[in-house]
C-alpha cells in the first residue's frame, strides 16, 4: 500500500471513531475504556512479525527477543483487556421485572 | 533479503479485523448490546493474530540448502517450529497473566488497572519500534541502497599497466556494491513517532497508576520552570525524529526513546488525584496513536484503523470530562490544580454552624420520603460502600420510596467509573442518571443523599465567579427538600480545596462517619 491509501483509511478510521464513540453511552465509559484497552493491543501484529523473523546477526537477535517481550506485554493486555471487559458488562442489568 | 508483499488475502483480513473492532465501539452504544460488541472484539483480535501468524510463521535457514533436492524445490528456509513455541509461549504466559488479573481485580481499582494497562500498551510499541529499527528487513521499510564507489583512474592506464587491468577488472571508473540496508525517511519518522508516544504512554500511565493506587502522593508535585523544562523536550524529541531520517545511529533512537520516558513523566506529575479522569483519558488517546504509527510503519490496515478509533476515543473521552470541569485541556495538562491552598496554616475561616444528624434521623426521613436521589462520588469507592447502598435503596423501596442515581461525569477516577461500581453492587442500570437528565428533579425530590461526593453538589460553581470550579455544570441538591451528606468529618473538603455551602444550608444534615458504616446503619434503623 503507498502512503496516500494508508492516510486515507487512517484520516476517515479517525472519522469513524469520532462518531461511534459519541454514541456510546457515558454508563459505559469504563468498560469503553477497557475495551479500547484491549484492542490497541492489537500492536501484537508487529510485536509477532518482529518474533518471528530470521534473526540476521546480533541485531536480528536482539530484535526477535525484543519481539517476544512484546507479544507477552500486548497478550497480557489482550487478554486481561477482553475479560475484565466482559466481567463488567455481565454486571450491568435490567430492572427485574415481576 | 527483500521484502515478501503482504498477500492481498491477509489484507482483506486485517480490514475484517479493523471492522469488527468498530462494531465492538459501537455496541457500547447500549449495555444490552455491549456485551456481543465485546466478542466482535475478541473475534476481530484473533483474525489478526492468525493472519500474523500463517502470513510470518518463524523460518529458519534450512541447513541443508545446499542439496540439489531443496535447490530444485527452492527450500532455502524451512519452518522453525523452535521460534513458534516461543512465540506461542510468550502468548501463553502473557494471556495466562493478564487473565488472572482481570479475574481477581476489584472494581474499585478499576482506574489503577486500566493506567496498567495503558502502561504495557505503550512499552509494546517502543519494544516493536525498536524490534523494527534492529530488523528493517523483516518489517519490510529497509531500502537497498546500492553503494556506488568511483574510483578516479585518470589517464594513469594507458601508462600504468597495474591500473589498467583494474580498470578493466571493475568493468569501468565505478563500482556498485549492492544492498546495504537503510531504513527509509518516511518509515523512520512513523517509527521514531510511534516509539515517541509509546515511551510517554508508559512513563505517563506509571506515574497515573501509582498516582490512583495510592502508591504515590495524589496532589500534584510542581517543578520550578516546568513548562519551558517540558516544551524543549518535546521540541528536542520531535528535531531527533526529524534528524533520525539521515542519521540511523543508535544513539539518536535511544536519546529519542530516553528523552520520551522523561517527558511521559514529567506530563503527569503535576496533575492531580480529580484531574486523572482527563489524565486516564488522555493516555488511552496516546496509546491509541502509538498503535496507529506503528500500523503506518507496518502499512497494517488493522493496526491503523484500531489506533485511529482508540485515539479519538481517548480524545473524546478527555474532551468530556473537562468540560464537565469547565476546565480548558491546556489548563488540565499544565497541572497545579488541587495543590495544597498556599495560605493554608494562616488565619481560620469562620466557624459556621451547622447541624449533625444520626443513622436513626436518616432512616426516618427517608423512609418518610416519596424520592430520594443519591449522589454517590469517590467516597463511596473508597469505603467500598456500593453494596450497602444498594441495600438501603432496596428497603426504601419496598417502603414505596423512589430511589434513583444521580452521577456527576467526572464522579470517581475515570469515566463512566461510579456506573461499573453500582453495576457491581446489582442497581439496574435504568436507575441510574445522567447530570443533565436528573438535574431539573431535585425540586421535587424530598431527600439528596451526598456520599463521598463534593465538588460536584457545589453550589459555588454557579455563583461564585472566584471559586476554581466556577462553571462547572453541579447537581441543584440546593434545591431539595432535605440534603443528606454522607462524608467522614467536617474537615476535608473536596479535590479542589473549595469550601463547600450546602453544609452549612438549614435543610442539610450532616452524617460525619465512614461511608459505609453510616449507610449499614441506616439500613439497620429502616429495619425497626
Amino acid at each position: 500500500m503507498d502512503f496516500i491509501s494508508i492516510l486515507s483509511i487512517f484520516v476517515l478510521a479517525c472519522f469513524v471513531g469520532y462518531y461511534v464513540v459519541w454514541s456510546v453511552t457515558p454508563a459505559l465509559h469504563t468498560p469503553l475504556m477497557a475495551v479500547t484497552n484491549a484492542i490497541s493491543s492489537v500492536i501484537v501484529v508487529g510485536a509477532l512479525i518482529a518474533a518471528a523473523a530470521s534473526g540476521l546477526g546480533a541485531a536480528g537477535g536482539v530484535s526477535k527477543w525484543l519481539g517476544l517481550g512484546a507479544v507477552v506485554l500486548a497478550s497480557v493486555n489482550i487478554f486481561g483487556g477482553f475479560a475484565v471487559t466482559a466481567r463488567m458488562l455481565a454486571m450491568y442489568k435490567k430492572k427485574e421485572k415481576k | 533479503m527483500e521484502h515478501v508483499a503482504t498477500p492481498s488475502w491477509a489484507m482483506f483480513a486485517y480490514l475484517v479485523s479493523g471492522v469488527l473492532f468498530i462494531l465492538a465501539l459501537r455496541g457500547l452504544s447500549s449495555p444490552a448490546t455491549s456485551r456481543s460488541g465485546n466478542r466482535y472484539g475478541m473475534i476481530g483480535m484473533v483474525i489478526a493474530v492468525v493472519t500474523t501468524l500463517v502470513t510470518h510463521f518463524p523460518t529458519a535457514v534450512n541447513p541443508y540448502s545446499e542439496a540439489p533436492a531443496a535447490i530444485e524445490h527452492g527450500l532455502q528456509t524451512v519452518p522453525d517450529f523452535g521460534s513458534f513455541g516461543l512465540i506461542a509461549a510468550a502468548i501463553a504466559l502473557g494471556g495466562g497473566i493478564g487473565f488472572v488479573i482481570a479475574r481477581r481485580i476489584a472494581m474499585t481499582a478499576m482506574p489503577q488497572l486500566v493506567a496498567a494497562f495503558h502502561s504495557l500498551v505503550g512499552m509494546a510499541a517502543v519494544l516493536v519500534g525498536w524490534a523494527a529499527y534492529l530488523n528493517p528487513q523483516a518489517f519490510g521499510i529497509a531500502e537497498l541502497a546500492n553503494l556506488v564507489l568511483s574510483v578516479d583512474f585518470g589517464n594513469a592506464s594507458a601508462t600504468d599497466p597495474v591500473r589498467a587491468q583494474l580498470a578493466q577488472a571493475m568493468g569501468g571508473s565505478s563500482v556498485t556494491i549492492p544492498g546495504v540496508a537503510h531504513i527509509a525517511a518516511q518509515s523512520c519518522i512513523e517509527m521514531g513517532l510511534g516509539i515517541a508516544i509509546g515511551a510517554i504512554t508508559f512513563s505517563g500511565s506509571i506515574i497515573a497508576f501509582l498516582k490512583l493506587a495510592g502508591k504515590m502522593s495524589g496532589s500534584p508535585i510542581m517543578l520550578p520552570g516546568r513548562h519551558v523544562i517540558n516544551l524543549g523536550t518535546i521540541i528536542a524529541i520531535l528535531g531527533l525524529v526529524g534528524y533520525f531520517t539521515m542519521d540511523q545511529s543508535l544513539w539518536v533512537i535511544g536519546v529519542i526513546t530516553l528523552l520520551s520516558f522523561i517527558i511521559g513523566f514529567l506530563l503527569i506529575i503535576p496533575i492531580g488525584g480529580a484531574d486523572m479522569p482527563v489524565v486516564v483519558s488522555m493516555l488511552n488517546s496516546y496509546s491509541g496513536w502509538a498503535a496507529a504509527a506503528m500500523g503506518f510503519t507496518l502499512h497494517n490496515s488493522a493496526m491503523i484503523i484500531t489506533g485511529a478509533l482508540v485515539g479519538s476515543s481517548g480524545a473524546i473521552l478527555s474532551y468530556i470530562m473537562c468540560k464537565a470541569m469547565n476546565r480548558s485541556f491546556i489548563s488540565v495538562i499544565a497541572g497545579g490544580f488541587g495543590a495544597a491552598p498556599e495560605a493554608s496554616g494562616g488565619a481560620p475561616k469562620e466557624q459556621r454552624p451547622w447541624k449533625r444528624g444520626s443513622a436513626e434521623d436518616a432512616a426516618f426521613l427517608m423512609k418518610e420520603a416519596e424520592s430520594v436521589i443519591i449522589i454517590p462520588g469517590y467516597g463511596m469507592a473508597v469505603s467500598q460502600a456500593q453494596h450497602a447502598l444498594r441495600e438501603m435503596a432496596d428497603v426504601l423501596k419496598k417502603e414505596g420510596v423512589s430511589v434513583k442515581y444521580a452521577i456527576h461525569p467526572v464522579a470517581g477516577r475515570m469515566p463512566g467509573h461510579m456506573n461499573v461500581l453500582l453495576a457491581e453492587a446489582n442497581v439496574p442500570y435504568d436507575e441510574v442518571f445522567e447530570l443533565e437528565d436528573i438535574n431539573s428533579e431535585f425540586g421535587q425530590c424530598d431527600v439528596a443523599f451526598i456520599i463521598g461526593a463534593n465538588d460536584v453538589v457545589n453550589p459555588a460553581a454557579k455563583t461564585d465567579k472566584s471559586s476554581p470550579i466556577y462553571g462547572m455544570p453541579v447537581f441543584d441538591v440546593d434545591k431539595a427538600k432535605t440534603v443528606m451528606f454522607v462524608k467522614r468529618s467536617m474537615g476535608g473538603v473536596g479535590y479542589s480545596g473549595v469550601d463547600n455551602d450546602v453544609f452549612y444550608m438549614d435543610q442539610t444534615m450532616m452524617l460525619l462517619a465512614d461511608a459505609k458504616k453510616m449507610v449499614e446503619d441506616i439500613v439497620k434503623a429502616l429495619a425497626h
